[in-house]
This record gives structure tokens, sequence and C-alpha cells, in this order.
């Protein structure tokens, strides 16, 4: 009988065939989700939430049981630092007020709430050449495929795939496959951000030569993706030099940390079709032809 | 006995790698455990071994992850092969042909991984090359430790037990 471990020149190209096979099937087929890898996502992701689950209990553990020293210095000093922020919050409720008003004298639309559900990062990528993390909440939690996910401080990623019950995955905005519509807050000068495998980790494309972008520009989601809220914060531009071609070389340094995320925000909202953008000036607009406006 | 050892030790690094790039995303992308356990099988086993650990390992690592599953699958077949038939070609028993061999297969890994993903999104090849051996040598120096704990380890062990009765015996 043959015994194929001993030809190890056969099965290897064997095996190397099958998986040239496998990314060959993979590569037209972009609607449809393969089931190894439904399955292998669905099994896997319970066995993280269990592991995350033990090492996060193990961590409070730590920090909230054994791990209290100087904590009444501490205590004292943040009971300060509260009475000043609660000083600082009644000051921030007036201007609030104070800019809704003025807001409802321009006609200006109110901002709405966008519906979110918060979600426990449970696991970051088995795979180092890829940039996602897994969360845990899920289609039963009304996680679809495409919703924005958002930090405090910012656009965090997209859900990819198409979520388990309990947990879904996230392409991070630094990812190399990552991208988004957006503009500068100041100029609003119109572009696109895309992941990059350098530092700073964001790129802004597709912005003209013609336009006025500076360092310390905050850049934020123009929305005409469809995925992500508009007005929400991507980050700041680093770098902005005049290109070689049509559109400026622009670099952009996330706002949000990516390197110590542990809860995010689900944007429940459906992803819509791509749209263009109404407000955002185009990319070869003059400089500083229209004024920074709230976001909405 | 071989076989579950191997899969064992690809589930266990799987799930600590997936739980190291959890706690930190930058110590995540420093260190690929499952291509350890891969290139530890090949030393360990030989090639055919170091073939289906990689197939198996690459896979599943591709299935979880979200990308094009069998880009990491073939990537680690390949290395897991190439350190193989090389493990068993050459002496690599002592720390620094294991190291070299540690860090060769995971610079090779990470340019198949790289040129495989730019030939199927039609892109220019791009590699960190500085990050990518940072990697390798993380790897290295966790492959070697792999190595120590367990060719050394129960020994050590033993020679503990030995000392710590040998006092008690003095002590009564």
């Amino acid at each position: 009988m043959l015994d194929i471990r001993r030809r190890t020149g056969v099965l290897f190209v064997a095996i190397s065939m099958g998986h040239l096979i496998l990314i060959s099937l993979q590569i037209p087929s972009k609607s449809g989700v393969p089931v190894f890898q439904s399955v292998t996502f669905g099994t896997f992701a319970r066995v993280q939430g269990t592991t995350a689950s033990t090492v996060y209990g193990l961590r409070h553990f730590w920090s909230n049981y054994i791990w209290l020293r100087g904590v009444r210095a501490e205590n004292d000093t943040l009971k300060r630092q509260l009475s000043d922020l609660q000083v600082q919050l009644q000051e921030q409720r007036a201007l609030a007020t104070r800019s809704e008003r003025l807001q409802q004298l321009l006609n200006l639309q109110s901002a709405t709430t966008v519906p979110t559900v918060a979600a426990e990062v449970i696991a970051g990528n088995p795979n180092p050449g890829m940039l996602t993390i897994t969360i845990g909440r899920g289609a039963a939690d009304g996680v679809q495929k495409d919703m924005a996910v958002i930090a405090p401080a910012g656009i965090v990623g997209r859900i990819i795939g198409t979520p388990a019950a309990h947990a879904a995955r996230v392409q991070l905005l630094i990812d190399r496959n990552a991208a988004a519509g957006a503009f500068t807050e100041r100029t609003r000068a119109g572009g696109m951000v895309a992941g990059a495998d350098k530092d700073p980790p964001l790129i802004m494309d597709l912005v003209s030569n013609m336009a006025d972008v500076k360092p310390g520009d905050v850049v934020v989601a123009s929305g005409v993706d469809g995925i992500y809220p508009k007005g929400f914060v991507i980050g700041r531009v680093e770098i902005s030099e005049r290109g070689s071609g049509l559109y400026r070389t622009i670099t952009v340094r996330p706002v949000v940390d990516f390197s110590s995320l542990e809860e995010v925000l689900v944007v429940l909202v459906p992803p819509r079709p791509a749209t263009p953008d109404e407000t955002a000036e185009p990319a070869a607009a003059p400089p500083a032809a229209a004024p920074a406006g709230p976001p909405k | 006995m071989k076989t579950v050892a191997v899969l064992a030790a690809l589930a266990i690094a799987l799930v600590l790698q997936a739980t190291l790039a959890g706690l930190s995303m930058a110590g995540g992308t420093r260190v690929n455990l499952v291509l350890v356990a891969v290139v530890y099988a090949a030393l360990a086993f030989g090639p055919v071994t170091g073939m289906l650990a990689g197939t198996a390992g690459g896979l599943v690592q591709d299935a979880i992850a979200g990308g094009i599953v069998g880009i990491g699958g073939l990537s680690k077949t390949l290395v897991g092969f190439l350190v193989g038939v090389l493990g068993a070609q050459f002496i690599v028993s002592t720390t620094v042909p294991r190291l070299l061999m540690f860090v060769a297969a995971s610079f090779v890994h990470e340019v198949c991984f790289q040129a495989l993903y730019a030939l199927v999104e039609t892109r220019g090849f791009r590699m960190q090359y500085s990050a990518a051996l940072i990697q390798a040598l993380v790897n290295g120096l966790v492959g070697i430790l792999a190595f120590f704990l367990v060719e050394r380890g129960p020994d050590l062990l033993q020679r503990r037990r030995s000392w710590r009765t040998a006092s008690s015996r003095r002590r009564y």
C-alpha cells in the first residue's frame, strides 16, 4: 500500500495545489462568506470569549483586591479633582445651552444621537498581517456587516464578515485594506483616508494640490461611504506636502489609540449606498472656501 | 501521540496569540506564535509533520483573521516543509542553528505572505523589513525558549525534587 507520508515531495505539491485552489475560489466570491470561515470564526469566538473573560477576571481581581497600594491618597486626589470637574461641568452645561440656542437661531438641524451598543474587545487578531479585532457583540445584539465601530475619541473601524450570534470581527481603520471618506474640518477639503503600513498609520488621498490642508487640521468622516457617521473624528493631519501629481501627500495621526482598545461602540445604523458629499468641498476647491461647521 | 501534541501546541499558540493581540496590538504584531509552533514541529518531527502543522495552523489562523483563507496556510506549509527538510539535512540540535532557523523561517514566511497578498490583490509588493526582522528575532527567541523548556524542563524539575528531598533528610 502507498504510504503518502514517505512521498514528502508529492504530499507537499498536493497540499500547495489545494491551497492555491482554495485561494482562487475565494477571489471572485466577494459577497458570500465561506462556510469554513464562518464555522471556525463562530467556534473560536466562543473559546476566545471564555479566555478573555478569565484574563479580564484575573486582571480585575489583581487590580481591585490585591494591588491597592496608595489607594487612600489617590482617593483623596480624585475627590478633589471631582469637585473641580463638577464646577467645570456646570460651566460646560451653560455653554452647551447657549450653543444649542444659537444653533436653533441659525436654523441648523440639531445633531441626532446615533443608536449604539457597547461591546468589549474579546480578542485581537491571531494573524499579525491583518489589523482586526473581535468584539463580544454579534447578530443577536443587532450588529450587522459594515456597521461603523467607534470609540469615545473617534472612529475605530467597521464590522466585516457575517457576525456570529455573540461576536463580530472589526476591521480597524488603520488596516491597509480599510478606507473612509473624509474631509478636513477647517477647510472642508474632501478626500479619502486609508490605512498604511507605516507611521503614522493613516494617509489622506485624493486631496487636490490646490486645497488648503495644514498640519494639525482635524480630519472627520464625510459620510459619503455610507458606513461611517458624518462628522466623527478620524485624526489630525501630521504631514501635508505638495505631491508630484494632482494630489497632496498627507499623513494623518488617528485620534484613537489602537494599541489599547478595550471597549468600543457599534453604531446600530445599517450601511446605506455611498452618496456624494453635499457639504464637503470638491478636491480642487480653492482654499478656505467654506468655514468649518458643526458635525451633523 | 505526536499528532495530539502538535495539534495541542497549535491550539495553545493560537489562543495565546489572539489573547496577546487582544491585550496589546503592538505586542500581537511582534510575535507569531503559530509560526513558532509550526517551525518547532518541523524541526522536532520532520518535513511531513512540519508541512501538515503549517497547513492546519495557517488555515485556522486565516479563517479566524478574516483575510483570504489559504494565504497564511500556503506560507506556513512552505515554511514547515523547508524547515523540516533543512532540519533533516543539517545538525540543528544546538541553540545558534535553531535560532537561525527560526529567524530565517519567520522572514521567509513574511515574504511569502506579503507576496501572495500582493499577487491576489494585484498591487505592488509592500513589506516593512524592520518590523519583519524584529518579529523574526522575537519568534526565534520564543522558539529557543520552547526548545529549552521541553528538553531541559523535566530534568530541571527532577533535580529540584532531588535537592529538596536531600535537604529535608539533612534537616531531620
